[in-house]
């Protein structure tokens, strides 16, 4: 089988779907010309193969590209448009949260938004703050919004390919950082259903839920304390909405423990909504109190020391884990 | 008008001090890990930074973005702390916080940097709106690029600052490029400040190389921002030798255009009018380019040497007193 990194798993899967579908466009800062020529990257060489018609290279203007997407979409075309950093959804969201997210439920149903928002995020690359900011919740707690968050190659084509084809709005969030961590890639037209998690790792003591890059540390994490006797059970979310409660709740049941592990800050993270919906489903089955391993409250700072102490590491999940297997 | 000796050796030394700063960070970028992040330099554009600022008093105010170096050296910024900053140390001016993108240096009142494209023209006319409202003889200048202009928050504070007739001075660096975009590509109208006709205010457009056009183009916009006559836009012409960053190759950007602008260079321009005008003489400039060099060296030795913060030193400073 192929194997590559995210970056080129997405930039298969948008090759695929321009090919398969002439409504299918890219818009967004650098999607054509980008400032690195990486063939690693999502949208390399698209402009060359499918030419300025369909890929837009757009000014600095995150209102007017989320706009366009919300315009073409329901115009009947399949807009696949870039965010470049996560921050900076804050000034597309108008279009996102109060329009391609509502349009449809205002219209009783008679309008379509099947539009792709791509959104690169993560923390790790010394920028600061004001490039690196996970926001997963507040897409995730507007209403109309599809959420996904990939965690390897595979699933990302599968998932991107399932986003364009899906009839609603898709905030689509990308771990640039997974970019370059390779991985076996189907070379078939294949789906991966939104709204099904993917148990990454069976085991029988303690379900770890997370998502992204996040899946990595937990399945480290898994392996070092693996030789401690302690078995994680790991499952990838894969997509925030719609949520697979079967398989989160199945998972619990079996292990009786979870902790729940994201890169994003704490309060108000999508953690809490996923222990939520364990204390409402499986509350029962729990053998212990459950644990979030987040980022902490603060924005994310640039000096490295300070970086790395605000990404969750496997040291941070193990130390949740133990205890309460206590 | 006359410019005095003393503002073109004001304008000359910042320029100087920009331009060796920026020398010194191409190299540290070589160093594996010496540099967090990315490393976006303004070299070739010093011009802007250093006539507009010398047209300033040391009480107005500036908002900057990610191409700040200048405009923060500019306003008399302590290259130690930019330098530590921008390494990540714990006596960098924002404790290692913000890395080279956002520097903030209150001390010199460069009040905020945001490098949130389009950003700093709200937060400029906040500000000026504070100076009016104090009835302060006060100016702010916010410096954005030609790709900023087209966020839309840029529109609606030009709108505001013109209708509220606040003292803002909004400097457009256009240096023909917005990430890998050239200007023709993302713009339509030959000159950002065009747009200027739009508000009822004034739109200059300015050697962007030519430190003293600089100059004298700030010093009308402030004295029409401190008479009560509102905002002014100017755009300045100059050209972006380095990339959208170190990492970037420019393989987008026409290598004998790059020649044609560096040929434009706004150094030997100054330099060579003060020489032939003899406001400075060889040894005075030597003298100059030696101190200079101390300086950026300085900075780099007390960078180097300044331990990085504690990890946990990253939860400080999120709300007042924590
Ligand atoms: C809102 C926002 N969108 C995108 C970016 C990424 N970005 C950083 S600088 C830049 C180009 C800005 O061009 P310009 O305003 O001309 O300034 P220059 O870099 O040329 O000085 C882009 C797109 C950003 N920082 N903020």
């Amino acid at each position: 089988m192929q194997s590559f990194g995210m970056g080129q798993a997405i930039n298969q899967a948008l090759r695929e779907e321009m090919l398969r579908d002439a409504g299918v466009f890219l818009a967004g800062e650098g999607v054509g010309v980008g400032i690195h020529s990486s063939p690693m990257l999502p949208t390399a060489g698209l402009l060359d193969a499918f030419g300025a018609g369909r890929v837009k290279d757009t000014p600095v203007s995150e209102a007017a590209i989320a706009g366009l997407a919300v315009g073409a979409s329901v115009a009947g075309l399949r807009p696949v448009v870039e965010i470049m950093f996560n921050p900076f959804f804050t000034l597309a969201s108008d279009m996102i949260v109060n329009h391609a997210a509502k349009l449809r439920y205002l219209s009783g149903g008679k309008s379509a938004f099947p539009l792709v928002v791509r959104i690169k995020s993560g923390a790790g690359f010394g920028a600061g703050c004001q490039h690196s900011h996970n926001l997963e919740a507040w897409a995730a707690h507007c209403p109309g919004l599809k959420v996904v968050m990939p965690s390897t190659p595979a699933d990302a084509k599968g998932l991107l390919k399932s986003a364009i084809r899906d009839p609603d709005p898709v905030v689509f969030i990308e771990d640039m950082m997974l970019y370059f961590v390779p991985g076996p890639v189907p070379e078939t037209d294949y789906l991966i259903p939104i709204g099904q998690a993917d148990v990454k790792r069976q085991g029988n003591d303690v379900t770890v839920v997370t998502w992204s890059k996040m899946v990595g540390v937990a399945l480290k994490a898994a392996d070092q304390i693996a030789r401690e006797g302690i078995d994680l059970e790991v499952v990838d979310l894969r997509t925030l909405v719609p949520m697979d409660k079967k398989t989160l709740i199945e998972s619990v049941r079996k292990t009786g423990r979870l902790v729940v592990l994201h890169e994003a800050t704490r309060t108000g993270g999508f953690a809490g909504e996923v222990a939520a919906v364990v204390m409402e489903a499986a509350f029962d089955h729990l053998k212990a109190p459950l644990r979030r391993v987040t980022g902490p409250d603060i924005p994310v700072p640039a000096s490295p020391p300070l970086e790395r102490f605000y990404i969750p590491s496997e040291d941070d999940l193990i130390a949740a884990v133990k205890e309460i297997v206590r | 008008m006359q410019i005095s000796r003393q503002k073109k050796m004001e304008m000359l030394r910042s320029l100087l001090l920009s331009r060796r700063f920026e020398e010194e960070l191409t190299e540290l970028c070589k160093i594996e890990h010496k540099i967090p992040g990315m490393m976006i330099l303004c070299t070739g554009q010093e011009a802007v930074g250093a006539g507009v600022c010398a047209a300033l008093q040391p009480e107005d105010v500036i908002v900057t973005n990610h191409r700040s170096h200048s405009h923060l050296l500019a306003k008399g910024a302590d290259p130690n702390a930019l330098m530590a900053e921008i390494l990540g140390k714990r006596t960098g001016c924002n404790k290692g916080k913000s890395g080279t993108l956002h520097m903030a240096v209150p001390e010199v009142n460069a009040l905020c940097t945001t490098t949130v494209v389009g950003g700093g023209p709200p937060i400029a006319v906040g500000i000026g709106f504070a100076q009016q409202y104090r009835q302060e003889e006060r100016v702010t200048v916010c410096f954005i690029g030609d790709g900023a202009a087209n966020e839309g928050s840029v529109h609606e504070a030009l709108n505001l600052a013109s209708v509220w007739a606040l003292p803002v001075i909004f400097v457009c660096e256009n240096n023909r490029y917005a990430g890998a975009q050239r200007y023709e590509e993302h713009t339509k109208a030959p000159n950002i400040a065009d747009r200027a006709a739009g508000y009822a205010i004034p739109g200059v457009v300015v050697d962007g190389n030519d430190a003293l056009a600089v100059y004298r183009s700030a010093l009308d916009a402030r004295a029409r921002a401190v008479n009560g006559d509102g905002p002014t836009l100017i755009e300045y012409k100059t050209y972006r030798w380095r990339g959208h960053g170190e990492a970037d190759c420019q393989l987008y950007q026409p290598k004998d255009e790059i020649a044609a602008w560096q040929a434009m260079c706004p150094i030997p321009k100054l330099r060579g009018d003060m020489l032939a005008q003899g406001v400075i003489s060889e040894d005075e400039l030597r003298e100059m380019e030696t101190r200079i060099d101390a300086v950026v060296k300085d900075a780099v030795r007390f960078a180097e040497k300044s331990p990085y913060p504690e990890p946990n030193e990253a939860l400080e400073d999120v709300f007042a007193g924590s």
